[in-house]
Order: C-alpha cells, then structure tokens, then sequence
C-alpha cells in the first residue's frame, strides 16, 4: 500500500499537468455529468468548456412554455450578428429523461428544424438533471399526469462555463441579453 | 490469499466504522403540505428506509478525508459556498466548535448527496422527509395533534447561536430521531418545490415563468411550521451552506 502511493501521487501530477488551465471554481464545469444527445453522440458537460454557451433546460412533450424557449433561443441566436453567431453553441437539456429517449430528441430537433451543428439537444441520467438544475438555478418538478412545473430561463456560459448573464424573458428577445452575448464573444479570453 | 486479506482489510477501512442504522418505512399515500399535482392530489410515497440519525460532524469527516474534492479548502465554489463547513477547525479537524456526534451542518445539497453517494444512498425528497416527520413518539401520524405542531415550532425559539445538541434525540413510532430538530435537513428535490411568492398567480397564463400548471398551491395550512421549512428551502440554492441546515441519507426498501 505504501509503495502505491507515490504512484497515485505521480498519476495526480499527470493529470493535472494535462489540463490546460485549472477550471475557475465557479464554473458549472466543476459537475461531473455525462450528456447524451440528439445523435446518440456521449459527451461529458466539462467538454463543452473552450466556447460560450447558450443553455437552457425543457423536454420534448411540453406544450406550452417549452417550444417558446427553444423559439427564444432560436430568436437570441438570430438577433447576433453572423460572426458572433459562429462563436457560440446552443445547449437544450431535458428534464424528462425518463420520456426524452435518444429517437425523442432526434425526432424533435427534426420536426423544430433544428440544425445539429448548433443545436445539441441532451438528456442525462435523472440525478444528474437535478444536479444540473442546481447549478444553473433552475427549479423542476414532475407531476402525477407526467407534466413538469419549471422554471423557463435562457442561461449564457463564458468559454469557462461560468454563468455570465441570464435572462427569464421568453418568447420575445431580450436585448440585454443580446449584448451580453456580444459583449462576451468580444472580449479577447483571458 | 495474503493479497485477499490485505483487499478485505483495505476494503474494510475504507467503510465509515460503524455503518450509519437505518429505519424501514412502509410509505403510502400521504396527505403532503404540497399536492402532488399542484391542486389537491395526495403523495405517493414508496417504501423506503431512511438513516436513524442526521449525519454527523465525526461522520462527514471520515468522508472528506476519503473525498479530498469535498475538503473545504478544495472544493468548487460552485458546489459549496465560502461558509462550507467554516465551523471546523481546519481542513480535517474538527476543533471546540464542530463535536464528533453533533450534526453536521454548514454543507451544500451538492456535499450533502455527494456523502449519501458514499453511503450507497441518496437524499430523501421532500415527501420520504415529511412523511417520516409526520410521525410522533406513538403515532404515525400525529400532525392533527397540536402537541406534535408546538414540538415542529419548538425549533423557532431555539437561540440560534446556542450549540446544536449530540444526534440520538428519542425516537419516533418508525425508529427515526432528530427529525425535526435540531437541524433542518437538505431533500433532494429541494428545488422542485416552487413556492410562487405570490399564489394568486397561479394559473394565469401570462404568467410564464413556470411552464405548466403553475406553480403549486400550498394545503393544510394550519401546518405553517411544515410550510417554513418549504419557504425555506425554496429560498436556498443548491451551493448555499447554512448553520442550520444538515442532511440524512436515504435508500430504497
């Protein structure tokens, strides 16, 4: 046992070394969280880390907020001019994984029209959706006829996944939020 | 066969001393505070067993220094808060101010399941904690008894500088203690629990900050010593610590 620990030392150091710069400690990154997405394609929420985000949390079957925020989102993007619009991804991840299958979310992205290269559309093993809504300061509950009360926010991470602005307003854009998008895509990463 | 004792040994050592006792509850249907469909439906609980006893400074020591990312000192802060366990000593020591059997508090939900994670376990919801609360020394049910509320209220006048008292308080009919006092404790969907501030918004379609139904309507509202510990934890975030605030663990049957 004695002689193992110089090795795990030596891993540690390893590892570390291999990480470009130490995540900050605010950022959402710091939780351990495997995605799946719309192509069945597996990913762990820290490799998003490297360009802003745009993300928010909704599920397939809901009919009345949920398609406003993937229109909200849709609308913010639009609202960037072209070259801040390719520096950012889009991040929808549901609260239902139990009814938001992999074919779930495909089927969705294909009837809303919603481009693979910017839209990744994910579930997530349900403790791990609420500990996503822990960091992100979203609000969910199921209720018995299977319908979830949620909170309905679009949330911009910087390139770190550290939370830069937020917005509640849903179904029209909210100009703030916009600037703070381009505000972030332009500031030279530090 | 060395090698199998020394991985046994290992292994044992790596289990907290004394494994955490827990209770088994039978669940039902339970007339919650908050109905399940936000109008009026009562809970469904599942059998479940729930820890005997919040966990204590002593224990949640034993699982830092086997989980070195939950030390104060190198935890995220977005996990846990500036005051994550500030009570302590240091690092790994406890000190005046942190007693091996006191409950422990000051920790995160994110730290609170973490711990429960290394137990095999889980946080209960909302409705495994208050359904078990619901329980006095004989009754499973006693909230009709207004003895059982003024207990729930007794926390109220609590100096909330006096020093927690040691876990193992008497137990209720189902064998759990400390229940309601002398700390509050994290429910897994502490954040599921959507209080709206003002309840006549409810329903109202222009209302859009709550996909859905609504927000949920709040029953028995006699039980305001139940529905400050919802505000409460409606109030917290996922990363916030508090002097109050420990947690227990859960398990399925």
């Amino acid at each position: 046992m004695k002689r193992l620990l110089p090795l795990f030392a030596m891993l540690l150091l390893l590892g570390s070394a291999q990480a470009a710069t130490p995540l900050p400690g605010d950022s959402v990154y710091n939780l351990k969280m495997q995605l799946t997405d719309q192509d069945g394609r597996q990913q762990t929420l820290a490799e998003r880390r490297g360009r802003p985000q745009l993300v928010t949390m909704f599920y397939t079957s809901c009919q009345m907020v949920c398609p406003m925020i993937i229109d909200s989102l849709r609308l913010t993007r639009n609202a960037l001019d072209p070259a801040t619009r390719a520096q950012i991804d889009l991040l929808a991840v549901s609260f239902d994984p139990a009814r938001d299958d992999v074919a779930t979310l495909k089927n969705y992205a294909e009837k809303r029209k919603l481009d693979a290269r910017i839209w990744t559309l994910a579930r997530a093993e349900p403790a791990q959706v609420r500990q996503l809504s822990g960091v992100l300061g979203l609000q969910y509950r199921q209720l018995p006829d299977g319908e979830f009360n949620h909170s309905s926010e679009l949330i911009l991470l910087d390139a770190d996944g550290r939370i830069a602005a937020r917005t509640a307003r849903i179904g029209k854009l909210d100009p703030e939020f916009v600037e703070a998008i381009r505000k972030l895509v332009a500031q030279p990463r530090g | 066969m060395r090698a199998c004792l020394a991985l046994a040994l290992g292994l044992m050592l790596a289990l907290p001393a004394v494994a955490a006792d827990y209770a088994a509850l039978p669940g039902g249907s339970f007339t919650s505070v908050l109905p399940a469909d936000g109008k009026a439906a009562a809970a469904q609980v599942a059998p479940f067993r729930l820890r005997t006893e919040p966990v204590t400074n002593a224990e949640f020591l034993a699982f830092v220094k086997t989980h070195p990312e939950w030390r104060r000192d190198r935890v995220a802060g977005i996990l846990a808060d500036q005051r994550y366990l500030s009570h302590w000593a240091g690092a790994e020591t406890l000190g005046g101010e942190a007693l091996p059997r006191q409950p422990v508090t000051r920790v995160s939900w994110f730290a609170a399941q973490a711990y429960c994670e290394s137990e095999g376990a889980r946080l209960p919801s909302w409705y495994e904690w208050e359904y078990a609360a619901a329980a006095d020394a004989t009754r499973r049910d006693a909230r009709s008894d207004p003895a059982w509320r003024e207990n729930l209220l007794a926390w109220y006048s609590r100096p909330s500088n006096a020093p927690l008292p040691d876990v193992g308080g008497a137990p209720n009919a189902y064998g759990v203690r400390d229940i309601t006092q002398p700390v509050w404790e994290w429910v897994d969907d502490f954040n599921a629990l959507l209080v709206a501030s003002d309840s006549r918004d409810q329903n109202d379609p222009d209302v859009l900050k709550f996909c859905g139904a609504g927000a949920v309507s709040l029953q028995e509202k006699e039980n305001y010593a139940v529905l400050m510990r919802i505000a409460m934890l409606s109030a917290l975030k996922a990363a916030d610590t508090t002097n109050n605030m420990g947690f227990r663990c859960a398990k399925p049957e």
